[in-house]
């Protein structure tokens, strides 16, 4: 006799359903959907299987985020007989996705936040809810550490000539400052942000404590009117390197070599960074770039990005022309999930080709300041490693 | 081996939370005073307190971290070549990285390629060999580096240090024994040197755990198996003070080194052969004595088929792996 075939082998097995699958079969009411998400973590993160879910009277409800190559305003799908909304999507392992809902209502359509998921992310333009998919996990090092000594941080004032006004930012000084040290200097485009958005003083206070990093000065920048500024800008370059570098040269013990120097920026802070060491070839021995707005073209000058955009495509395409080596090393970060994705994977052999160290990391992410604050560690300590490899008590 | 006129070397691991340094005193018979070396901990060298209390009160500390900031004081030219040294070393060092991350890139690259066995032994041979090269280069010119620093300037010759010294070694004569804490092994290496403490070892036990430990060795290898900035690559900083040969000492491999990792195990062990790479871990010990190591305890040695085990002492003195 023969005997009923079941499955021997896990490739044989049904997959399991989806905790959204198994609502929707038990044709839920309303209590049913209280029970179901009573308790649960939101979004649902079931392997790569990620379920938002929205609940409430709407006519549609759609999922915004910024995940270029991802179609944004996907629509999410009502279970029937309830007022609870859903849309699963496959998200790679160690995925980070910032996201609204637009909730759209016969008079008007919102973008909101998931009020359903504690985690967000703020930026300068409010904040967005946070999807941490499965093998992501916001790093220890940007939570305030008890046992890390906090370091100062001290306003500046500073008359710059290159653009006939004053400019202001932050000193970061290491909890053990002693003037008769001398310390790398890191400048920062658009400090404040990093300061609030990247949580950069508890990073640079962990990291130091951890010997991950040197005890250094940071200079936090930021600028009246960064869209003009940035992209290739002769002031800026000159307010950076004739003005502020000597200045802070001379006020504080820093070391006067450019291996202790450092550009860093995001954005179009990392343009404002690369173009200030190409116009000051071996000033700025050090440089890290985040997410850089490197835009270029290979024929013509008209560049899918907008006017915004022009000064830095003619740098990038002069940069592309005639690659020279500017600086000694070079960590360069980007998203993935960020448009601008293509632009630097295509500068890092150009780079690279040059002669300069160049390390380049790539994390499933967006163009926005956790993903930044994320690539601290590895781009921070890359550039300056610390005294770990030295330190054996 | 052991170095001319050192009584005995005693390595240990870490110190800092379950301190084994009492027992290997009294294993010795060292019952006088013990003099302190705590250099790498730099400014914080005299927060010696816990050292004192385990020792029972028996230590004096030599300051010499202290001592080397007073000699910079007192003689501002020396302090300055001292600074320019300093930076030179940086360079080479810095150099000597970028030409060694290829060697080992080249050397992973070969290691994983699929060939006949025979061709691809003889090339991981050649591998090793170019990276010992490096290795090898390095060092001469930091020893070159050292040697046209110490011609110039003379340090032992100028009042400055002639004065400390001579501090210190009545300190030591009153000792049986010369303690060596770990802490930042650059400045601590640079602060034995400064003091040619290597030369009032004579007739005295050290012990020496971490940082210490890789000082009073032949050769000392910085490592670290997962630093923060992507993976580490052993790199050697320069000479120690050789009073114990034949040895790489790995302090802290519960963190620094990854002993799963066969191909990276491999590589050091042949790298730095025929010295025996030995991994100290917290509570292990071994003693060297003119015939040889004895009485090793918790040490591990790595293979040079990326394998490890406990290191023995095979007969009066081999180095068994």
């Amino acid at each position: 006799m023969k005997r009923p075939m079941k499955p021997s082998s896990a490739s044989m097995r049904a997959a399991p359903k989806s905790a959204i699958q198994q609502l929707i079969d038990s044709r839920p009411d309303a209590a049913k959907v209280d029970r179901f998400l009573e308790g649960r973590a939101i979004p649902i993160v079931e392997g790569p299987a990620v379920t938002f879910v929205w609940r409430g009277e709407a006519n549609g409800v759609s999922l915004r985020h910024w995940i270029f190559g991802l179609e944004s305003g996907s629509a999410l799908a009502r279970i029937p007989n309830t007022d609870l909304w859903y849309l699963t999507l496959d998200i790679p392992h160690g995925s980070r996705v910032e996201y609204k809902f637009e909730v759209h209502r016969s008079d008007r359509s919102e973008w909101i936040e998931d009020p359903r998921n504690p985690n967000r992310a703020r930026d300068p333009f409010g904040a967005n809810s946070v999807l941490q998919g499965e093998g992501y996990a916001v790093p220890d090092w940007v939570r305030p550490d008890p046992t890390s000594r906090s370091g100062l941080l001290e306003p500046f004032g500073f008359h710059s000539k290159a653009f006939g006004g004053m400019r202001s930012g932050h000193i970061y000084l290491p909890a053990r400052f002693r003037k008769t040290r001398l310390y790398p200097l890191v400048v920062v485009h658009d400090g404040r942000d990093y300061l609030n958005f990247a949580v950069m003083k508890t990073v640079l206070d962990n990291l130091i404590e951890r010997l991950e990093i040197p005890d250094m000065i940071v200079a936090f920048t930021d600028s009246p009117d960064r869209i003009r500024e940035y992209p290739n800008d002769e002031q800026h370059a000159r307010f950076l390197t004739e003005e502020l570098l000597p200045d802070l040269t001379h006020r504080l013990p820093i070391i006067d070599r450019p291996q202790a120097r450092c550009l860093m920026g995001a954005s179009f802070g990392a343009v404002a960074a690369f173009s200030t060491a190409y116009r000051y070839p071996g000033v700025w021995g050090r440089l890290l770039l985040q997410s850089g707005s490197f835009a270029f073209t290979d024929i013509g000058k008209t560049n899918r990005r907008g006017p915004l955009f022009d000064k830095v495509v003619e740098f990038v395409n002069q940069v592309r022309a005639n690659p020279v080596p500017v600086s000694e090393r070079i960590f360069m970060s980007c998203g993935v999930y960020e448009s601008l994705i293509y632009e630097n994977r295509s500068l890092v052999p150009l780079l690279d080709a040059t002669g300069m160290q160049v390390k380049f990391v790539e994390s499933r992410d967006g163009h926005n300041w956790e993903n930044w604050r994320d690539r601290l560690r590895e781009g921070l300590s890359w550039l300056f490693p610390g005294p770990l490899m030295f330190i054996y008590e | 081996m052991i170095s001319g006129a050192t009584r005995a070397v005693v390595l240990l691991g870490a110190q800092r939370f379950d301190p084994t340094l009492a027992e290997a005193v009294a294993e010795l018979g060292v019952e006088g005073k013990i003099a302190a070396i705590t250099a790498g901990w730099q400014e914080r060298e005299e927060e010696d307190d816990d050292l004192q209390e385990h020792l029972g009160g028996r230590t004096v500390n030599l300051r010499l971290h202290a001592r080397a900031e007073e000699v910079f004081k007192n003689d501002p030219d020396l302090h300055a070549a001292h600074r320019e040294r300093q930076a030179i070393l940086r360079h080479r060092q810095d150099f000597y990285r970028i030409r060694l991350e290829h060697a080992l890139d080249a050397q992973h690259v070969i290691a994983n390629r699929a060939a006949p066995k025979d061709i691809l032994h003889d090339e991981a041979r050649a591998s090793i060999q170019e990276i010992r090269d490096i290795d090898r280069s390095h060092l001469e010119r930091c020893v070159r580096d050292h040697k046209a620093f110490e011609e110039r300037w003379r340090p032992l010759e100028r009042p400055a240090i002639v004065d400390q010294i001579g501090e210190i070694a009545e300190l030591v004569k009153d000792c049986d024994a010369i303690a060596i804490a770990g802490g930042h092994v650059a400045s601590l290496l640079n602060r034995l040197r400064l003091f040619d403490v290597a030369k009032l070892t004579a007739g005295k036990v050290v012990f020496a755990w971490c940082g210490g430990a890789m000082a009073v060795s032949e050769r000392v290898v910085l490592f670290h198996h997962s630093p923060p900035q992507g993976p580490g690559a052993a790199e050697v900083l320069d000479e120690g003070l050789a009073l114990v040969g034949d040895v790489v000492c790995l302090p802290q491999p519960e963190f620094r080194l990854r002993l799963d990792d066969r191909e990276r195990i491999q590589v050091m062990a042949r790298r730095f052969a025929p010295a025996t790479c030995l991994a100290l871990p917290a509570r292990s010990r071994v003693t060297w004595l003119k015939r040889g190591p004895k009485n090793p305890s918790g040490v591990l040695a790595l293979r040079d088929d990326g394998m490890h085990t406990r290191f023995e002492v095979s007969g009066a003195a081999g180095l068994g792996s």
